[in-house]
């Protein structure tokens, strides 16, 4: 059985319907892509699975049990951490305050010891006493990953790792996540823009557009999809979709830009 | 700094209060004596205002009602109600009543923090400054509880340790009135400060902060948000309400006209002054609320004012206009308060060691 299991979800927002029937399964220890052109829905599947959002219909379900009748901030404990596209650290706190933050529901008696260790794995035990908010983008970023790693998930939610990133250090953060998938016994659900570190990484893609699910399956199965190459190039476009992970066609480096509905407010 | 480092520096820095407190009368009238009790009174409140207000960026413009409650209850349970033909038969010593004081604000504050979930922001302040106008006219609605627009009368009581007349004895010392209710307001500050430090310093203050700075990131984090938001609610309210029943303590009466619209005003502008989410500059936002409407009619350091302005102030309407120029000065001086100031310094230290370390 999959680990995580979304099942004909819908969600609207007035007249725009944001996710439309979306069904895929995410299988324990994998690392799963979850790619789509901007507005596709990707950051609004996030949301719905951990709960910022409730879907109009559907289901969503973890090991077999519905996540849709917990609350929002229940679903940390049931295994569930994720990052956020546009950063959201708690910006007055120092980075260790942050770490210590994600570690919330492991209770009053957690050490700061456990949140130096995960401090370790990203790098920044020298900056722990640092304010987050004056640290750069990509540290930054890091501080988000090392709070969600120190709740110790079972399924990590990535939206958009690499956002902000050079060509070097996406090539560094693509051997980052699978080494902490391992590490940390961790599956992994990714949103991303940066084609060739997606199809580098992944077990298996699902590719969203417009708020439906057009394709799924491997790397390669989803690469020569044509009707991924569609919704990423337009119909008359004959040009062929990124062929391998090596060369990531023009539209795979558009930037990352926020989907209609902001993530403030669930 | 680390956080070892703060936690000492917070130590000494608590421990010369403790002293500064313990001396003080010894060096100002005792009529001085009184004033700076209250300096000790809205510290009291201010430590729970900033809880809600610094900490968990929930903005409260009706604090001055949670006092009130504190001060009725107070006041009701020393001097009774029966002769309004209330249900409360009274004779409870004053200081016994403080705690129950508390608990009944803070029982308020509970259920109001319920409702204020669903607002945030300029709302949730709107609403809260809603129970502030609403709190007078609810007293002299009440009477038969709280002795309407007259009030209830404390001085003479036996109830009231001191009667406000004769010396009050005490570990061995004889305090005049005005002391002990100085001893008494600072005392209870002292643990309250000490209270609010525990409370904020772990995994709840951590929360707080978290709700304040980023909601989403809170709730994926797994800090509850209505959790956290009512239980702000509940101890800043709490606070008020012993601040309340000291302060009933010191005018020895309650009525509508005690604890006014302005007093929750006040307290906003004394956290701020004092620097929203820092418990350091807390009491000389005390300071400010305390002295600068005293300063501004040209009493006291008022009086160091060149001669003209103090003769300004004294003419009708003068001293508010002085009170309010004050004011904006400060916000341009310390726009962080005065908590700001030391975190400032604080993080200077530490972007240099930082510096140093790469």
């Amino acid at each position: 059985m999959a680990l995580l299991s979304v099942r004909d979800v819908t969600l609207r927002f007035g007249g725009i319907v944001a996710l439309d029937g979306v069904s895929f399964d995410v299988e324990e220890g994998q690392i799963s892509g979850l790619i789509g052109p901007n507005g596709a829905g990707k950051t609004t599947a996030f949301n719905v699975i951990t709960r910022l959002y409730k879907p109009d219909s559907g289901a969503v379900e973890l090991d077999g049990a519905s996540l849709l009748k917990v609350s929002p901030h229940v679903i940390i404990r049931k295994g569930i951490a994720r990052t956020f596209q546009n950063i959201q650290l708690f910006r007055t706190m120092s980075v260790l305050e942050n770490v210590l933050i994600g570690a919330h529901t492991l209770g009053r008696k957690v050490s700061e010891d456990e949140a130096f260790r995960v401090l370790d794995v990203v790098g920044l035990r020298e900056r722990a006493y640092f304010p987050a908010a004056a640290l750069p983008y990509g540290i930054q970023k890091r501080v988000e990953l090392a709070r969600a790693l120190v709740s110790k998930p079972r399924l990590l939610l990535l939206d958009e790792p690499a956002g902000g990133l050079n060509h070097e250090e996406v090539g560094e953060l693509g051997t980052f996540i699978r080494k902490l998938r391992d590490d940390f016994e961790l599956t992994v659900l990714l949103v991303e823009h940066h084609m060739n570190l997606v199809m580098s990484i992944s077990d298996h893609v699902n590719v969203l557009s417009f708020g439906r699910k057009i394709a799924d399956g491997s790397p390669e199965q989803v690469q020569a999809d044509p009707a991924v190459i569609e919704a990423y190039l337009g119909t008359d476009d004959a040009a062929p979709p990124p062929a391998s992970p090596e060369q990531a066609g023009p539209a795979a480096q558009e930037p990352a830009a926020d989907e209609p509905p902001s993530e403030e407010r669930a | 700094m680390t956080p070892r480092e703060k936690r000492i520096a917070g130590f000494v820095a608590f421990g010369a209060l403790v002293v500064a407190v313990a001396v003080f009368p010894a060096f100002v009238s005792d009529f001085k004596a009184r004033e700076w009790a209250y300096v000790g009174i809205y510290l009291i409140a201010l430590l729970g205002l900033n809880m809600l207000t610094g900490y968990t960026g929930q903005i409260s413009l009706g604090h001055g009602a949670f006092m009130a409650i504190g001060g009725y209850t107070t006041a009701i349970l020393m001097a009774g109600n029966e002769q309004f033909g209330g249900p409360i038969s009274g004779g409870m010593k004053d200081i016994y009543t403080l705690p129950l004081a508390g608990l009944v604000a803070g029982a308020v504050g509970l259920a109001f923090g319920l409702p204020a979930l669903r607002l945030s922001g300029l709302y949730l302040a709107l609403a809260t400054f809603a129970v502030a106008v609403a709190m007078p006219s609810t007293a002299r609605r009440f009477a038969e509880w709280t002795g309407g627009g007259q009030g209830i009368q404390l001085s003479g009581l036996p109830e009231l340790t001191g009667g406000s007349v004769e010396d009050v004895d005490i570990l061995g010392l004889s305090l005049s009135p005005n002391r002990w209710l100085y001893y008494l307001s600072w005392s209870i500050a002292l643990v309250a400060y000490a209270v609010a430090w525990l409370v904020l310093r772990g995994r709840t203050g951590r929360a707080f902060r978290a709700v304040r700075d980023s909601e989403t990131a809170a709730i994926s984090s797994g800090v509850s948000l209505a959790r956290y938001k009512t239980l702000a609610f509940g101890i800043s309210a709490a606070f008020a309400g012993v601040a309340g029943g000291l302060f009933a303590l010191g005018t020895a009466s309650v009525s509508p006209d005690v604890f006014p619209i302005t007093l929750s005003i006040f307290l906003l502008v004394g956290v701020v002054v004092g620097g929203l989410g820092g418990l350091s500059g807390l009491v000389f936002g005390a300071i400010v609320i305390t002295f600068l409407p005293l300063w501004a009619q040209g009493q006291d350091l008022g009086s160091l004012l060149p001669q003209g302005i103090v003769e300004e102030t004294q003419k009708p309407g003068g001293s508010s206009i002085v009170f309010g120029v004050v004011l904006i000065l400060l916000m341009f001086v310390l726009p962080n308060g005065v908590s700001g100031l030391f975190r400032r310094a604080g993080q200077a230290i530490a972007k240099r060691r930082y510096a140093r370390s790469e």
